[in-house]
């Protein structure tokens, strides 16, 4: 019964990291690798790292859909 | 507060902030509705999936002391901090989840010192709970002070705004969704505090040439600074003598001082971290939680230690100012300079520079959210043990027993309320008061050294009797207190840092007076607790069941598939482990 009467806490996991993903994705197209000094080198890390977070947080809501789709795991 | 903040944000760095409260806020309140009894709010009902508690179990953990102070130690001794991981936590998580989670679970406790009381008596059971509660309100007050000062320097941001925001919001959460909430949202910090800096680590690699870079410029920093070369990377090079190190410890404190007493004494007895294991929905899972726990712990050193030795790497060489790292500032506000004329460098500042310094807007705004998330999980943790063992240890067995299930929910509530309100104060104090937090941190530190020595006993010599744990306790703490007076660490001035007894003994760092303090105050613990228990009556074998390791029946595993035994998740770890420490021998 994983806090099935609770809730499953890979739904807020999944939605918060999918969110900030897209935020970050989406500044890093609109803003480009602008970096705030000069120590970094050049990289559009907010796209990139973006797109990694939006990965994991489909990741999680996927794994999510299929634990409530299966029978509750062993205790 | 003065000065000009050093740093910026931008709309999408405050965007990320805001939705990150959002979702921690909305997890609180979605969980409101199902706190219907005591357990539920204490205990989280004992329903959560071990994957969830392994993860709450080290992110209750991360507070402030972790993120910052573990990035600070790497900037001053490297990848020796790792030591904090690889002798110190691990071997003590895995000690917890195969020997002791039987006892604390199974013995159906409620909290740590609840344990002390089944197994000895009530007035250990009290000692632990009234000094583990004042110690947690005054941690998470030092969590708060530390937060507010920060983002204060960094960001410009008001002391008091930051911590009455950041109060109200763990107020929030942890009193409409009790622990449950609180391990929610650990879990979501974890994972927001991977996110956030990995990607400095990385950038931060980059940035100095990779790790052949890396090694090559922390070099020539342990050369300049009188240390043989590679110490800055080698954690193990070194470590037959106390100054061929950059801790200045000698193997042996390390590995007995660090590695045994005070790693077992905080993972396997703290009841800050041992409730979220007994949050798990079975014993398998309970003993599964610091086991699970123990695989993302060893890879931490690469997430909060590197990014300081990233920042001294780039602070060496870079010219008087203009390093990474800044300079500590006396109070006319000019550079302090140490003996050998270099500028002494305020360390505390080395993962929020690198932050600052390697972001961009955006992830900028990722990186001070999942350092906001490391304060506030550890103030939730804090408080979510405080209100458990205010309720049960203190309130419910001294104040009033016997109510309803229904008080003891509302108190808990209540001592939520009443906790966070006690931090804060803590927090102004700190902030007025340095030697004051200093001093009680001192006597945490006495009261706490000698605990795994009666819970080792306790747990595993049936012989051991309640009189011989109490008064072992308090030898212990005294024979801790005695040493420090009378030892003082090099270069250091009699008062808070010891000596205060005369002096009779000088370690090479504060960190080895720190490791020998906590081996003398084991060893009088350990002694004590024993020659009392042999002159004082045990408890007949028949009340010790389930309390005392040769008294209660094995776990079994055999019906689990292998890779979910507790014992083969421990080689596992074992293993990797071993291997951690050859590659940075």
């Amino acid at each position: 019964m994983s806090s099935a009467e609770g809730m499953d806490i890979r739904v807020p996991i999944g939605g918060l990291f999918t969110l900030l993903g897209v935020m970050l994705a989406g500044y890093g197209l609109v803003a480009g690798s602008r970096t705030t000094s000069d120590v970094a080198p050049v990289t559009n890390v907010n796209l990139w790292w973006g797109i990694v977070m939006v990965v994991f947080g489909l990741l999680m809501l996927a794994l999510s859909r299929r634990a409530m789709g299966a029978p509750p795991p062993e205790r | 507060m003065e000065g000009n903040p050093i740093t910026q944000l931008a709309a999408i760095d405050y965007a990320i902030m805001a939705v990150y409260f959002a979702a921690v806020l909305g997890v609180g309140f979605a969980l409101k509705r199902v706190m219907r009894t005591s357990t539920d709010f204490f205990l989280s009902g004992k329903s959560l999936p071990a994957w969830v508690t392994g993860l709450a179990f080290i992110s209750a953990n991360l507070g402030a002391q972790e993120v910052i102070g573990m990035g600070a130690s790497g900037a001053k001794y490297g990848i020796a901090t790792s030591h904090f991981y690889w002798i110190g936590a691990i071997p003590a998580m895995l000690f917890v989840g195969l020997f002791m989670m039987p006892f604390y679970y199974g013995s159906r406790v409620r909290s740590v010192p609840e344990y002390l009381k089944l197994r000895f008596d009530e007035k250990t059971r009290t000692l632990n709970a009234v000094t583990f509660a004042a110690m947690t309100v005054f941690s998470s007050g030092i969590s708060m002070y530390a937060m507010g000062k920060l983002f204060n320097l960094l960001l410009g941001w008001s002391f008091n705004v930051s911590v009455l925001v950041s109060a109200a919001i763990v107020l929030a959460y942890v009193s409409f969704g009790g622990l449950t909430s609180a391990i929610y949202n650990e879990v979501l910090q974890f994972f927001l505090i991977v996110f956030g800096f990995a990607p400095l680590v990385y950038l931060g690699l980059r940035s100095v040439g990779g790790w052949d870079g890396l090694t090559a410029k922390l070099n020539a920093a342990s050369v300049a600074n009188g240390l043989p070369e590679g110490a800055y990377t080698h954690a193990w090079q070194g470590m037959t003598h106390a100054s061929t190190n950059p801790i200045g410890v000698e193997w042996f404190g390390l590995v007995m001082g660090l590695g045994f007493v005070l790693s077992f004494g905080y993972w396997c007895t703290d009841f800050l971290v041992v409730q979220r294991a007994m949050a798990a929905d079975s014993m398998t899972a309970a003993r599964r939680t610091p086991l699970i726990a123990a695989f993302p712990k060893m890879i931490f050193p690469f997430l909060v230690i590197l990014p300081g030795m990233i920042a001294l790497a780039l602070t060496i060489g870079a010219g008087p100012g203009a390093g990474l790292i800044p300079a500590k500032l006396a109070a006319d506000g000019t550079p302090l300079i140490d003996a050998a004329g270099r500028a002494v460098l305020d360390y505390d500042l080395a993962t929020p520079m690198m932050l600052v310094k390697l972001f961009p807007s955006g992830m900028l705004g990722l990186g001070l959210t999942a350092l906001l998330a490391s304060f506030m999980s550890g103030m939730a943790g804090n408080v979510t043990a405080f209100n458990t063992v205010w309720t049960y240890d203190i309130y419910q067995s001294h104040i009033k027993p016997g109510a309803s299930d229904q008080h003891y929910l509302w108190m808990g509530r209540a001592a939520t309320v009443g906790g966070i309100i006690l931090s804060i104060a803590a927090a102004y104090v700190a902030g007025s008061f340095n030697n004051i937090m200093d001093l009680l941190q001192l006597v945490f530190a006495f009261v706490n050294a000698p605990l795994f020595a009666t819970f080792a006993l306790g747990m595993f010599w049936k012989r051991s009797t309640g009189h011989g744990a109490f008064w072992g306790l308090v030898a212990g703490t005294l024979g801790a207190m005695l040493h420090h007076g009378l030892t003082l660490a090099v270069g250091a001035v009699p008062g808070v840092k010891g000596g205060y007894f005369g002096l009779v003994h000088t370690y090479p760092s504060e960190l080895a007076q720190t490791f020998w303090t906590a081996i003398v105050a084991w060893t009088t613990c350990f002694v004590v607790t024993i020659v009392v228990s042999l002159v004082t009556r045990p408890r007949p074998e028949s009340e010790l069941e389930g309390l005392v390791y040769s008294l209660t029946p094995k776990p079994k595993d055999q019906e689990l598939p292998w890779i979910k035994r507790p014992a083969s998740l421990a080689l596992i770890v074992i293993v990797l482990i071993v291997g951690l420490n050859l590659v940075f021998l």
